[in-house]
């Protein structure tokens, strides 16, 4: 296929964060979510540090939630990235209660507030790796 | 129980410099600052029996080789970035408490301006903890490097706090000013003001260019012993009071904390201040780790010379000042003097202890403290006193 060669890095598809990744690439954010206890986490982890046990399942997220902190970047610090700048880039607070770091696309960066609701936009990268990103929810600033 | 058992007998250090770079390896210029360490304790290289390297800056059986040290009884790197430095107190002072070593070596130093890390360190995560969650779950996303994970907690703070940019650029400018009277800081003749702060060029907001360490080619080292063996040696023994070392939780994974503001001090001072016997009211002065501005208001809160969220009114109208109520950073700090991966904390509050500080003492220095800050927020405490 004569496309552009992605140059950014992207994470390694191996692994829990494999598997985490093998969910937004079939259009799903999922996170895991312990069989005993029922608490949610992120990142990935091989069992759950509120119980202790090793049984969870991939549970499908809301894809939900609001802006716990932010940045814009406007400096690059990786020459990858020097094209985009500037970007903001957020840790989302997810209705199911874990945070992840993202970014919130389409945002002019005066418009960017701790609280703002957001919701998920799943993007491909490349044919083997698509992204969570995050669009406001509505422009209600 | 560690306190008044060990002391810091010997100091050294290089020159530091950005342009043209120190033309020397970064084990060089650490041999540099250790041979320094060990003429200022009087001893002998080949007395050295225990050695702290910095987590990837040399290996332990490597010092030992150059430096002589035939009997090297104790060696280990503490993984926590930039508190590394202090926690390595810590751990000379276990060992040569408990015999395990009797003359320890911590050095540290590197080519952060001329070298190849330098232009690299961004790419290079592999001695973070959370080094494949950072790959993984950050880079992706264009948080690639330190300030701009760190930007998050400053932003947040400043949401939960009402923290400001102006008390930023008040850490920025009290750093500054200490070094004009330090001729070896890098920023000596280089004075900053308020408007020039706030005009310098953002990088990742909160953070603009005057919120961030310099880069500098140099070295730094200290040498511990006992009380005991301290006494025999020529220099005034600096006695280390108290010590801790804490991680936030966890400590690999900044985004999930409960306690978003928690940071390995949160837990590693108040055990140091009990060590000590003092409150931090008792502190003469304190040199913080300053990789950011923001990060020395938020190392004071959680050290507790003021309540979380007091930081910032507490670097205010010179409240870190030389004459203020906690002189910081007395040789201009990672932001002004150099990045010498805070060895050079140690090294200024021995001095202070010792009353070698010319125009910028503080009179009558009896308590000081030293902070390291690393990784996703580890941090270690020393309380020392002369
Ligand atoms: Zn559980």
């Amino acid at each position: 296929m004569p496309e552009t060669k992605y140059a950014k890095p992207l994470p390694q598809m191996e692994g829990l964060a494999g598997e985490f990744y093998g969910h937004c690439k079939n259009g799903e954010l999922r996170f895991q979510r312990c069989k005993c206890c029922g608490a949610f986490r992120h990142i990935p982890r091989e069992i759950c540090p509120e119980c202790n046990a090793f049984d969870w399942e991939w549970a499908k997220s809301s894809g939900s939630g609001t802006v716990y902190t932010w940045t814009v970047v406007e400096r690059a610090l990786h020459p990858a990235f020097a094209s985009d700048t500037p970007y903001a880039a957020v840790v989302v607070e997810m209705a199911e209660g874990v945070r992840l770091l993202s970014q919130v696309v389409d945002c002019p960066p005066d418009k960017l507030r701790i609280g703002m609701p957001v919701q998920l936009e799943l993007r491909a990268m490349t044919p083997e790796v698509t992204l969570p990103f995050f669009r406001r929810l509505i422009d209600n600033q | 129980m560690l306190k008044d058992q060990a002391c810091i007998v010997g100091i050294g250090e290089t020159p530091f410099c950005r342009k043209p770079g120190s033309g020397m390896s970064e084990m060089t210029l650490q041999l540099k600052a250790a041979t320094a360490a060990t003429a200022d304790a009087g001893l002998k290289g080949s007395q050295i029996d225990g050695i702290l390297p910095f987590p990837a800056l040399g290996r332990a059986e490597a010092f030992a080789g150059a430096l002589g040290c035939e009997n090297l009884r104790f060696s280990a790197t503490l993984h926590l970035g930039g508190a590394a430095p202090v926690a390595a107190l810590r751990a000379a002072a276990m060992a040569v408490v408990s015999g395990t070593a009797s003359h320890v070596l911590i050095p540290g130093g590197w080519n952060g301006y001329s070298g190849a890390r330098a232009r690299a360190a961004v790419q290079d995560m592999n001695s973070l903890p959370g080094a494949a969650i950072a790959r993984d779950f950050y880079v992706p996303f264009g948080m690639t490097a330190p300030p701009q994970w760190y930007a998050l907690m400053a932003r947040r703070h400043m949401h939960d706090y009402g923290t400001t940019h102006e008390q930023f650029g008040a850490v920025a400018i009290a750093m500054r000013k200490h070094a004009q009277l330090n001729p070896a800081a890098l920023m000596c003749g280089k004075p900053l003001t308020m408007a020039e702060y706030l005009a310098s060029p953002m990088i990742a907001d909160p953070y603009r260019l005057n919120d961030c360490c310099l880069e500098t080619d140099g070295a730094a080292a200290f040498v511990v012993t006992t009380v005991a063996r301290a006494r025999d040696l020529g220099k005034q023994p600096i006695y280390l009071m108290g010590v801790g070392v804490g991680q936030p939780y966890p400590a690999d994974e900044i985004t999930n904390r409960r306690d978003f503001h928690r940071t390995g001090l949160t837990s590693a001072a108040p055990e140091a201040f009990r060590m000590a016997g003092i409150a931090p009211a008792d502190v003469d002065f304190a040199q913080i780790y300053d990789c950011f501005t923001f990060e020395v208001i938020q190392q004071i809160e959680e050290a507790g010379f003021c309540k979380r969220g007091e930081g910032g009114a507490f670097v205010e109208h010179g409240g870190i000042e030389l004459g203020g109520r906690l002189p910081v950073n007395t040789h201009g700090g990672l932001l002004s003097q150099a990045h010498v991966l805070g060895l050079s904390h140690v090294v200024e509050a021995v001095r202070q202890l010792r009353g070698e500080c010319g125009a910028r003492q503080v009179q009558n220095a009896e308590i000081g403290v030293v902070t390291g800050w690393g990784d996703f927020g580890d941090g270690a405490i020393a309380i020392l006193r002369r």
